[in-house]
């Protein structure tokens, strides 16, 4: 299984949700991406993303400021 | 579902405000429509002059508003333009994306521009003179547009 990787760390809002739209559009199901924010208000809102889009989150975890998302496309 | 925004303020920061909602919209997988109305539709003017006839009222028009996305001025602490240019800094230092590339992005991720016919009468605005993209249109676009969507904000 393929696994992305996107560094967003020092992106703002919305930069990582618009680059998690944007890797997740056009990939296979199945497929996982981690992607890496230091944007704080992220980790609602990867959360609030991952609903809305019907995608699954896998794991959310916070290491020295930045926020460490995985998420699993499912539509 | 689709959501749509009136952008009716020209000032730098509320339309900054209204492009990242309508980039977040997108990438959240949502349809989204801005209709530019009144001081709105200076955000869309390009940065260049464009020749276009016009009449005396019109050109003093064009002429007093800022022309283009760069030009707007902050709704708080503009100070001629001074505020503005620290807010840009402070901004960019800030990794924040201007108003130009949020347009530019909120483009790219097929964001439906409208523009009023009526305001760009009015205000002496031509087609030539908007960024390439924007569609004219009147208030039954609109809210043909808002009849489908679920969120309309009045920005």
């Amino acid at each position: 299984m393929k696994e992305l990787y996107i560094n967003a760390r020092g992106m703002q809002c919305p930069g990582p949700i618009m680059q998690l739209h944007k890797t997740l559009k056009d990939a296979e199901p199945d497929t996982e991406v981690v992607i890496e924010v230091t944007d704080s208000g992220f980790k609602k809102d990867v959360q609030a993303w991952c609903k809305k889009t019907k995608n699954e989150l896998v794991s959310l975890n916070e290491e020295d400021g930045v926020i460490i998302a995985k998420i699993k496309k499912k539509s | 579902m689709k959501k749509t925004i009136i952008v009716f303020s020209g000032d730098m920061d509320k339309v900054m405000a209204a492009f990242i909602i309508a980039n977040g919209a997108a990438a959240m997988g949502d349809e989204v429509s801005m209709f530019f109305t009144f001081w709105g539709l200076n955000a869309l003017r390009k940065a260049k002059k464009v020749k276009v006839r016009k009449n005396f009222i019109e050109k003093l028009f064009g002429w007093m508003m800022p022309r283009g996305a760069e030009k707007l001025p902050l709704s708080k602490m503009n100070f001629a333009g001074m505020g503005k240019q620290m807010m840009k800094m402070i901004m960019k230092k800030k990794n924040v994306n201007s108003l130009p590339e949020l347009i530019e992005m909120a483009r790219d991720m097929g964001v439906k521009i409208l523009a009023c016919s009526m305001s760009m009468d009015v205000m002496g605005i031509k087609k030539e003179e908007l960024i390439d993209g924007v569609e004219i249109a009147g208030v039954a676009t609109y809210l043909g547009e808002a009849d489908e969507a679920n969120v309309n904000l009045f920005i």
